[in-house]
Formats: structure tokens, sequence, C-alpha cells
């Protein structure tokens, strides 16, 4: 499905059949999302994170954001809302993300979510977690 | 440290006011500040102060007037008026100076804020996907406590609906008439579970606040406030802030539970000492939370709180006896102060229709804000 769009962030998920967000190692074992960059980035490996987890929290954006906002142009009463929040990924790290494939009233905190990689615009990609039996 | 007192406080309304600066309704403050103290601008020996977005408070001095007292900027997000606020009390208890001023004010664009990426240290993807929202952390902070502490969207639509109700006795509030809960529940969505009326929206304003040491207030002869303790933290290890696009899976420390304890400590009184409370309201959850968070219930409590009325005017602990950051706006760089100056209105018993009864002796106040800070202040009379 998203073969022809451009991921929204080099080094942001890996590059395989089934991709995975990069977080970092830090130099004591704690992971953190997303991977530093700059001299914040010494000493911290890439480290891939996992593609289940389960939900910490979710919202819902109402309103069409300010820049640096770039989702599909759309003037303010023509925008579509999406749905947000944070997936915890066992033993790593609590991401935000985009919820996909799920409904306001489906979502419920601790339920399993997965990794999956959608469409941001007509051209790009962004990365998503949805509950897993909406596969 | 010898003891500090608030002995003038100043306001300009809050909301919008079309052809006035932020800088000019902080001059506006000032200048009532003075005057409730009964000093000129030549008495005052010191200045702190200063604006997220409205400029820099020392050019004040072209409209105060040039009597070459130094004046410092201060730049500090929503705890600007709490930095203002202490160093001006630092100031004056180290024996620098008797008088000393702390100003703060702002005038905002409409809309939520946008922040920028790069100013928070964070990747551009973060902004350009759309989820670095001061508005999408509070509603999911909110979110996640409810299901934890069985809060329910009831609950969220009390703390607007006294917000508005106590705005309407308030000179300074911007909201001045009530909301009824249901169209507070039945208002657009804004993020989930916070609809448009549990937001507070942008604004602006100013407010001042003369400080004196005691030998100055009694010359003077004026209605003083003791500061009992200001204490501004920021975030400790492992915490859950504005703008994180990863927390640790440790539960970590809150900003505001060290400020909150620091000040408890410093004034050497604790949370069920305190008479009246103003505490950041950024939208309805935030005020349960940081109920709880300042020491004043246990997690969960709020529900029986808000139900039973105990956060009103006439209730156990007043919480936003002005109407909150809800019903006057947002203007970040005064919002600290107004909770301060509503303090002292209310410890001198000049609340009018918002009065809290029985004459309340110890008062407390709260903000938090990004990238993780919190200050809060105790006064005593």
């Amino acid at each position: 499905m998203s073969d022809t769009l451009t991921p929204i962030a080099e080094d942001l998920w890996t590059d395989e059949a089934e991709p995975r967000l990069i977080g970092g190692r830090l130099p004591d074992g704690i992971i953190v999302f997303p991977m530093p960059v700059g001299d914040a980035a010494k000493d911290v490996e890439p480290y891939p994170l996992s593609r289940t987890g389960k939900l910490w929290s979710w919202t819902s954006q109402g309103f069409l954001p300010k820049e640096p906002y770039e989702g599909p142009k759309k003037e303010p009463h023509e925008f579509k809302g999406f749905l947000l929040g944070y997936v915890e990924l066992p033993g790593e790290v609590i991401v935000e993300t985009r919820i996909a494939d799920a409904k306001l009233e489906d979502l419920s905190l601790g339920m399993d979510m997965e990794f999956a990689i959608i469409p941001f615009d007509d051209t790009r990609s962004t990365f998503a977690f949805r509950p897993e039996n909406a596969a | 440290m010898s003891d500090v007192y608030i002995v003038g406080a100043g306001i300009h309304p809050f909301g919008r006011t079309e052809g006035r600066t932020g800088r000019e309704q902080g001059v506006y403050a000032v200048r009532e500040a003075m005057a409730d103290a009964a000093i000129e601008w030549e008495d005052v020996e010191y200045a702190y102060g200063g604006s997220a977005a409205a400029g820099s408070a020392d050019i004040m001095v072209n409209e105060l007037g040039l009597t070459g007292l130094p004046f410092t900027n201060v730049a500090n997000g929503c705890a600007t008026g709490g930095s203002a606020l202490a160093s001006a009390q630092n100031a004056i208890g180290a024996g620098v100076c008797d008088i000393a001023l702390a100003v703060g004010f702002d005038k905002h664009p409409r809309g939520s804020f946008n922040a920028k990426p790069s100013d928070y240290g964070l990747p551009e993807w973060y902004g350009q996907t759309g989820m670095m929202l001061t508005t999408q952390f509070f509603a999911l902070k909110i979110q996640r406590y409810m299901q934890l502490y069985g809060i329910s969207r009831e609950s969220l639509g009390r703390v607007a609906e006294k917000a508005f109700r106590n705005g309407e006795k308030t000179e300074h509030a911007w909201r001045r008439s009530q909301i009824d809960l249901e169209t507070i529940m039945n208002a657009p969505m804004i993020n989930d579970p916070l609809t448009k009326f549990m937001f507070c929206s942008p604004a602006e304003g100013g407010v001042a606040l003369i400080l004196a040491s005691e030998k100055k207030m009694k010359e003077l002869g004026a209605d003083g406030v003791k500061i009992a303790n200001i204490s501004v933290r920021t975030r400790p290890p492992n915490s859950f802030e504005v703008f994180q696009p990863g927390i640790s899976v440790e539960e970590g420390g809150k900003p505001t539970t060290l400020a909150s304890q620091a000040a408890y400590e410093g004034a050497g009184i604790g949370p069920e000492d305190i008479d009246v409370a103003q505490l950041q309201d950024t939208e309805s959850g935030a005020e349960i939370m940081h109920m709880a968070e300042n020491g004043f219930c246990a997690d969960g409590d709020q529900e029986q709180w808000l139900a039973e009325g105990r956060t009103e005017i006439d209730g156990k602990l007043p919480v936003n006896t002005d109407g909150g950051c809800l019903a006057c706006g947002e203007p970040i760089g005064a919002s600290g102060l107004r909770q301060v100056y509503e303090n002292a209105v209310q410890l001198r018993g000049r609340g009018g229709a918002r009065q809290v009864p029985n004459e309340p002796k110890t008062a407390y106040s709260h903000v938090y804000g990004a990238p993780g800070l919190s200050a809060v202040a105790i006064l005593e009379r």
C-alpha cells in the first residue's frame, strides 16, 4: 500500500518487510525514542523497537493544527480529524503515534496494538499503531 | 532570609484589548500596583519581569520613568511570573533593596499555540505529522488518568462550569457569563475527552506586584500579605511532559510535586492548612490532576470532591476563585502572577462577590508548563 510513498523522515523506521521504529539504546541500556541526533547521539546505538505493544493513552485531533503541520492541504472546515496516542512497547519505551484503523469508541487502556506504515498525504507515508484485531 | 511582603497588586483585565500592546497592559498593571501600595515609580529599587510573546519588560522604563533602576528581563515560559516574583523576593530577602517590582504580561494570537520542533530539540516530523500540540498532551494525560482513577467526563464539565460561574463575579476575567453543564459537555470536541469549553484560550493581560521588606511595609502603612514561600522546579527523570515523542517505561516524578513539596516545607505548613488555592487549569483535567499533585486529595477523590462542591468558593477548599485560566484566558507571561494577585485579593478580604468566607489566612498558587516546570507560591496573612 505504501510502497510508492516516501517516508516522512529518513531513519525513522527500518527498511524491511515488517518495518520497525528506530529508537536508541543508551550506554546504560535504557531505550529512548526517537534515536537522538548530533552530540546527543554519542554512544547511543540505533535500536529497532518492538512491533507490538499496549495502548497507554489516546485522544482525537478535532481541529486543523497550525504550522508546522503538513497534512493534506485542506480548509479548516474540511479537516478530517485523526486519532493519536501513546503505545507502551514492553521493556522498551512508550512512543507517541498516530492510531489507525480504529474509532474512538474502540479504544481502551492496555489493548494490544501493532505497528503499521500508513499514507500521510499523496506522496508521503508515516507510522502508526492499530488495534491488533484490525489488521 | 528576612520576610518579604506583597504591598501592592495591580492587574490589567484579561481577554482581548484591541489597540493596547501587551507591554502597555503591563505598564497599566504596574501603575495600579503602585497606587495600591501608595508609592511612586521613583521608590521602586529593583524590577523583574517578562512575557512569552509580547517583548521585553525592561523597555517599560520609557513609560514609567528613567530612574536608572536595574530591570531584569525574565523569559521562563509559564514560570515567567513565578521566576520574576522569586527574584524580587530574593533581592529584598537578601537585603539588597526594600522595594521591588515583579511584572508579567502577554498578548498572543488567536487559536492554539504553535510550537517549532527545533526550539524544543525535536525532529521536524513530530510537528509535520500533527503530534506537537499542547492540547493533545493535556488530553492524553487526563484520558489515562480518568481510566486509572475513575474520573468521569461529567467531572471535567463541572470544573469548567465552576470556572465560568466564578468568572462572572470577577472584574478582571475574560469569560464573564455562566455556561451550563450540558452546553459544556455537548460543545465541539477539541481533543477527546476535552470539549471547546474545557480548554483555556491564549489571551492578553498584565499583572504587577510590589514587594517590600517588613520595615518598609510598616513605614508605608501598607496592607501587606506575607510571602511564605516560592518554589520553582524543573522536571525530574522519567516524567511525562508536554512535547514527548517517547516516554520512559519507568514511571517518574512530576515537577509539580517537587515544587509543591518544597513550598510546603519552606512555609512549614501542609496542604490541610491551605484556605484557598489557584491551580493551573489549562484545561479542566489539569485542575483535577493538579488537586492531587499538589497534595490536596488522593488520586480519584476528585470525583467526590467535585460532586460535593468542595472546590466552590464556599467549599472546603475553594479552587480558582477568579475562574482561573478557563475564564481569564492564558497570557503565558501574566497567568502565574494573576494567581498570586487573586490570592492577595482573597487574603486582604477584597474579593467582593467572589470573596472566600471566614477570612482566609493561607493561599496557594501553582503553575505548570512546557518543557516540564512548575512554580508554587504560598502566601500568609
